[in-house]
């Protein structure tokens, strides 16, 4: 009995599934061989992509941090001459140029930005969405047509270099980064807080400034510190219309200097010393935009923490 | 479903009462009319401000006609002015910015999003981000002074030998050009790459993952056939967005490039961009050069506007499709 099974050919359907299943454990281990190797093919991208920022901020501490200084950083610059190869002055100029231009800047913008965003969180019509289409695009638009419309506007008619007309450039470039911030802050207030103001027998008005807003001030305060972020680090705008000044002048309607504008300068010089201080100050732009930067997330997140 | 549209509901109600189409009572006047206010300030702003280039550049449309656009020679010494080498200059430094990040960019977004453990995400998200935190002139800086010697003694030379000093990596190599400028340009539009492909890969329904996974495909086969694929929209978005910031970018490149507006013979050549010629030499220009300029300017906004214009919509599709 048992002699008659044993001779029977070997069942031909376990027989395939036997071949199937080898086959496919060999391809099992090649694809996943492939997928590691890919795997590795992706992080290695992302170890390239981290590369640029690690060398940056190396070369920024390597060359910038013997430069720094409190008299670099308050005193006029003082320009080298052949006798006087070394000279290094400092940047007091730049960063009262930068303080003002983007200070005055964020003045005019926030509050405009913000009633922008409001009304495009709170309305819905076609002119809101071409607002919106063309907001977003400004945001997208090189920084440097800003500073031949302030050229012409300004610098023509007031035949003058001056500090005005670089806030107004700064100013046209920070109003759409903070109205897309306010509106996406606004949209995210719950509806029911502004109707139940309502239902108070508040204005509008009123409900906006002491419900709507005050909910949306995180989102805000990020919005408008990354914008002076970006505003503080901006060269090609202010380049066109600043002229330059090396000596410290709080007054905007004069020519001024601003900190991006120095460094561009001092890294077309041949000295080593204003290339030095090129760093120098590329250094302490790099750790203003950092701390607006990491400032915005850090306030923001306290602040949502508080509203809890 | 249903929860869904009657919130809708309410929410339209609401801003009819809020400020919406409707003429606002009385009492609301002065709200409704000052957000209006805001607005309408901005695009009077915009208005001037097109307006502003387009009557710039008036005389040299006039005076020099399609020319500008099609002349090979840019030399305000002899008043000739045509922006084909520019022009070239601007795409041949994005197309290659864009080979060289679009790749990378993509890779440390799926890397990002399916490979990093949890705690790491946020972190290492941040840092990518930093990258577009630095400014421009930085980036110019340490371009100059960090990767022209090593392009110079490293990376050219050994392009070069790649292609037996065959095009597009010919003739004299000094560190400075076309190359050096792409290379600068793919790391500042990382970051934009990086953050909205992010956005529409993880979009991606979790589903059309899982079901590939328990179809047998392995991690990376579901990545490039599944997740990609379905992502196509926003990464092209992505990728037109990083285009937009690679064409309009000035100082980093003006400071690079090398300003030499002649029409590039290869990538190792100096040239000159739209904005880095205007960055360049605005401040000596006047008269018939400062009109030639705002030509440059206004072939810069039409440019980088569409280009935009392309990216808003191709981005607003994808996340919309998935929502």
């Amino acid at each position: 009995m048992t002699d008659v099974l044993m001779d029977l050919p070997p069942d031909p359907i376990l027989e395939r599934r036997r071949v199937i299943q080898e086959t496919a454990s060999k391809k099992i281990g090649r694809r996943q061989l492939n997928s590691r190797i890919l795997s590795g093919v992706f992080g290695l991208t992302l170890v390239l992509s981290l590369i640029p920022l690690v060398s940056v901020l190396a070369t920024l501490i390597k060359r910038g941090v013997g430069v720094i200084s409190w008299g670099f950083l308050t005193h006029d610059p003082i320009q080298p001459t052949l006798i006087n190869q070394n000279a290094v002055g400092g940047i007091g100029n730049a960063m009262v140029g930068s303080l003002v231009v983007d200070g005055i800047a964020a003045l005019v913008a926030v509050p405009l930005a913000i009633l922008i965003g409001l009304y495009l969180a709170e309305t819905e019509s076609r002119t809101a969405n071409f607002m919106r289409a063309i907001t977003e695009i400004m945001t997208g638009l090189p920084s440097i047509l800003l500073g031949v419309f302030a050229y012409i506007y300004i610098v023509l008619t007031m035949k003058a270099y001056s500090g005005f007309a670089a806030i107004v450039a700064i100013t046209f470039l920070m109003v759409p980064v903070i109205t897309k911030a306010a509106e996406t802050a606004i949209r995210g207030v719950p509806h029911t807080l502004r109707e139940a103001g309502l239902a108070l027998g508040a204005r509008n008005s009123k409900v906006s400034r002491g419900v709507i807003l005050p909910v949306a001030a995180p989102g805000l305060i990020t919005g408008v510190l990354l914008s002076l972020a970006r505003a503080v680090g901006e060269t090609a705008p202010i380049l066109l219309v600043i002229g330059i000044s090396g000596r410290t002048d709080w007054n905007p309607f004069h020519q001024m200097s601003a900190l991006p504008l120095d460094i561009y300068q001092d890294s077309a010089s041949g000295y080593a010393s204003q290339q030095q201080e090129a760093w120098g100050i590329a250094l302490v732009l790099v750790v203003a935009v950092l701390v607006l930067s990491l400032g915005s997330r850090f306030v923001a997140a306290r602040m949502r923490r508080e509203q809890r | 479903m249903t929860e869904e549209s009657s919130s809708t509901k309410t929410r339209l109600l609401s801003r009819d009462l809020t400020g919406g189409i409707h003429p606002p009572v009385k009492s609301d006047l002065g709200y409704w009319l000052s957000i209006r206010a805001g607005a309408l300030i901005f695009g009077a702003a915009i208005v001037l401000f097109v307006w502003s280039i387009l009557h710039q550049s008036l005389s040299a449309w006039t005076s020099h006609g399609i020319h500008i656009l099609t002349g090979t020679v840019w030399s305000p010494s002899t008043s000739n002015y045509g922006a084909l080498p520019l022009i070239l200059a601007t795409l041949i430094t994005t197309a290659v910015a864009l080979l060289v990040a679009v790749p990378i960019g993509l890779g440390t977004s799926l890397t990002i999003i399916f490979f990093l453990p949890q705690r790491l995400k946020t972190p290492i998200t941040s840092l990518v981000e930093l990258l577009a935190a630095v400014p421009s002139v930085v980036y110019g800086l340490w371009g100059l002074f960090v990767l022209v010697p090593w392009m110079n003694t490293t990376i050219e030379p050994k392009l070069a030998s790649i292609t037996g000093g065959g095009f597009p990596f010919n003739g004299a190599t000094n560190g400075f050009g076309l190359l050096l400028a792409s290379i600068v340009l793919s790391v500042m539009i990382l970051p934009t790459i990086v953050a909205i492909s992010r956005d529409v890969i993880a979009a991606v329904p979790h589903e059309q993952i899982e079901g590939a996974l328990s179809l047998g495909a392995t991690k990376s086969q579901t990545l490039l056939k599944v997740v990609l694929p379905e992502a196509r929209t926003g990464i092209f978005g992505a990728i037109t967005l990083g285009a937009g910031r690679a064409l309009g970018e000035t100082i980093a490149v003006a400071m690079v490039i090398g300003s030499n507006p002649q029409i590039p013979k290869s990538l190792f050549s100096t040239g000159a961009t739209l904005s880095s010629t205007i960055a360049t030499e605005f401040g000596e220009a006047s008269g018939a050069q400062l009109a030639a300029l705002g030509a440059l300017a206004l072939i810069l906004m039409v440019i980088t506007a569409s280009v935009n214009a392309g990216a808003r919509t191709l981005t607003r599709r994808a996340l919309r499709g998935h929502a």
